[in-house]
């Protein structure tokens, strides 16, 4: 069967269960996009800018538990794709993004629009290809999708030229992708699970630490069900938020910078860290030499790099994290239950102290809306049901602090390479995979504005998706470091010369509130919820309000500043 | 943490753009590349690049991990970590005054060299062996006059019957 290039990627991409893609037109995809819009089972989101498509494609993938992919022209279409790409690659996302290329004759020659995005990309993608010979199309674009969803999932990206995709070309269905360079191993050493079960046996203090490896490998309910039988609390990272209930009495609250007080404490005085699915990042271990000082390490995780890396582990096991916890589980059943939780009563009596004495709090008064408090009535109106996207900054914070996520998949947000300007599209992207769900983006005044352009697509496309800005006219987190750090010399960080959000709104099409009273942050964020459209939701919020507890960089997570 | 030499034998898929993908592996994560070689091996699909860095236990750890990592890698193999033979080649053009002739001359026949190149006032040596020999043989020639040189990186084999 003779097809064209364009054909053939349509097809493959239909192939990989994917029924929407995100992307912006040029010269180089022309034959894409004209393919595309004649396909049914496959919906085109028109983006505004190829970085909204990238950070869309993210969104996407996480809500719905598969790949995303955007689809942009060569040149600039292309480089505007790699902070998107790098943020993927940062959170391991699977993603695929195909970009246009100038025709292979004229690769090399500086031709209009052409840049070299596989040898920009080489460092921030998974994998990336430049299709040469039409004939390898198909199988390119399966291995692809392969190497994206599997083992440590990542962006992939597949470089296009026009002849390419002009080209007719012999379609067949190709085999099933078997690389011999790369087989990840998915099954954990059964050694080491005999050991874990004694590591936790012998434990007084353990604590679980679960991160986005938990959400990519489906591992939230065996991550519970370990907690709820051996009685061993659990922090998460940023983007581990939802691997286990944020209402369950063993809960934590996140670690790191700006964690909780109880689970910064925890990890300074456990005895055992079940790390699972994390690379502990710097923002999570604040100084590394004085990091878990009396603990014992079991680190799992489907990557050995991120094994030893930062951290010396005394148990490392590479493996899936669902997987390895099954089998974890299943030897613990054997055991005696009462064996596995002897002893746990001061432990957690410790915890709960810690989470009286010092929980998270901020005063909300009459005059000025606190955004903590925006963000704790979004969560009861919402019963916690939403899709939270975040921007990055005190936004995102305030959000992972006073969210309380109790399911996986629920937290989207920019965690690694944080990236202003993610939550608006990411939205976008979750919106589309999930109708039903409310999707609500909460922002900050000045990340909105990063990509605020994708409120077009969202109100062309019909995808409602409710934007939440606690409004300080500051950027807010440098604001912060200025504030303890550098003598409160805002240096740059004003941003009181605003548009006006509410008719933002309104000249997009989307409906726009504003609220300066804290008395009617509920009424508005009612109000706005139940709007029918996209809705931007502006609370004016007390200016400089800081986010607490705040680990100042290059000190112990002990060592907290409180309010 | 104390540091050593570390020789790694990488075999890779012989495509454009895999070497650029382990070279800025090394330049993107601060790693150090003593010598590089890269040749295809009796497969055509397959290329050997053999490598060696200084560095700490912990580093050449990341590093194994790191390369395995790469899609197009297809084993790592640490030769630091068993018996091995390696060689590298240089030639070396040094100043041949007649005065000098038979000393080198003395010195390329204990090192088991060879001449092949020869003008009115130089010669040009080739040389093959291990790191060590050439340090010793360029630490003797020195006194005489080296002009220049060119060398390969390492390249090593297991000795051992297996790939």
């Amino acid at each position: 069967m003779k097809l064209t290039g364009a054909q053939i990627l349509v097809k493959m991409i239909k192939a990989q269960g994917v029924d929407t893609i995100f992307g912006y037109p040029g010269g180089a995809t022309i034959d894409i996009h004209d393919e595309v819009v004649r396909h049914d089972d496959l919906r085109h989101i028109l983006v505004r800018h190829e970085q909204g498509a990238v950070h869309a494609a993210d969104g996407y993938a996480r809500a719905h538990k598969t790949t995303g992919v955007a689809l942009v022209t060569s040149g600039p279409g292309a480089t505007n794709t790699v902070t998107g790409i790098a943020s993927a690659h940062a959170d391991s996302i699977p993603m695929v993004v195909f970009c246009g290329q100038v025709p292979t004759g004229l690769i090399g020659n500086d031709a209009f629009q052409e840049v070299d995005i596989v040898g920009i990309t080489r460092p921030c993608t998974k994998h990336n290809y430049l299709v040469k010979d039409p004939d390898k199309l198909a199988t390119t674009i399966q291995e692809a999708f392969y190497i994206a969803r599997s083992g440590r999932p990542g962006p992939v990206l597949v470089d296009l030229p026009k002849d390419i995709l002009q080209a007719q070309i012999d379609f067949q269905i190709p085999e099933e992708t078997r690389l011999r360079s790369y087989k990840p191993n998915y099954t954990p050493n059964k050694k080491q699970i005999a050991k874990v079960v004694q590591m936790v046996k012998d434990a007084k203090r353990p604590v679980i630490f679960a991160g986005g490896g938990v959400i990519a490998s489906r591992a939230s309910e065996e991550v519970t069900r370990l907690a709820q039988m051996a009685r061993i609390p659990v922090t998460t990272s940023l983007m581990g938020m939802g691997a286990f209930p944020g209402t369950d009495p063993l809960w934590l609250g996140m670690l790191g910078m700006h964690g909780t007080f109880r689970a910064n404490m925890s990890i300074g005085h456990c005895d055992l860290i079940i790390a699972v699915g994390v690379r502990f990042d710097d923002r999570v271990t604040g100084n590394i030499s004085k990091f878990a000082p009396h603990a014992k390490i079991i680190q799992i995780d489907i990557d050995p790099t991120s094994i030893h890396k930062n951290i010396p582990v005394q148990c490392p096991i590479v493996g899936d994290c669902k997987t390895t916890l099954e089998h974890i589980l299943a030897l613990m059943e054997k055991q005696h239950s009462a064996e596995l939780t002897v002893e746990r009563d001061q432990w957690l009596d410790q915890i709960d102290q810690w989470k009286q004495t010092t929980p998270l709090k901020y005063d909300q008064k009459a005059d000025v809306i606190k955004p903590q408090f925006v963000v704790e009535k979004l969560w009861e109106i919402t019963k916690g049901q939403a899709i939270i996207t975040t921007e990055v900054g005190q936004n995102q914070m305030w959000a992972a602090q006073y969210y309380h996520f109790d399911r996986p998949n629920h937290f989207i947000t920019s965690g690694g390479l944080g990236v202003m300007g993610f939550g608006l599209p990411a939205a976008i992207g979750a919106k589309a995979a999930c109708p039903d769900k409310l999707v609500v983006d909460v922002a900050g005044d000045g990340s909105i504005q990063m990509n605020i352009q994708e409120l077009m697509t969202a109100v062309e496309n019909c995808l409602d998706v409710k934007i939440v800005i606690l409004n300080n006219r500051f950027l807010g987190m440098v604001r912060q470091w200025q504030e303890f750090f550098y003598n409160r010399a805002y240096a740059c960080t004003n941003i009181e010369n605003a548009p006006d959000f509410v008719k933002l709104a309104e000249a997009y099409g989307a409906a726009g509130f504003r609220c300066t009273d804290p008395a009617c942050v509920e009424d508005t964020l009612r109000k706005g919820l139940d709007t029918p459209g996209t809705v931007i939701m502006d609370f004016v919020v007390e200016r400089e309000e800081s986010v607490y507890p705040m680990v100042p960089a290059g000190g112990a997570i002990t060592e907290m500043l409180l309010v | 943490m104390e540091t050593s030499r570390y020789l790694l034998s990488i075999l890779v898929d012989n495509e454009p753009g895999v070497l650029s993908r382990i070279a800025g592996l090394f330049s993107g994560r601060g790693f150090n590349i003593d010598s590089l070689s890269v040749a295809t091996t009796d497969d055509p699909d397959v290329s050997r690049i053999t490598m060696a860095t200084t560095c700490d236990a912990q580093v050449i750890e990341q590093i194994k991990k790191q390369l395995n990592k790469l899609i197009n890698v297809i084993t790592v193999n640490d030769l630091t970590e068993k018996k091995y033979v390696e060689r590298q080649l240089a030639l070396v053009k040094v100043h041949a005054k007649p005065e000098k002739r038979a000393e080198i001359l003395r010195i390329v026949d204990i090192f088991r060299c060879r001449v092949v190149d020869v003008g009115h006032s130089h010669y040009t040596i080739e040389i093959s062996g291990d790191n060590g020999k050439h340090e010793a043989f360029l630490s003797l020639l020195k006194p005489v006059g080296i002009i220049e040189i060119a060398s390969t990186g390492a390249i090593a084999l297991a000795r051992e019957t297996g790939k």
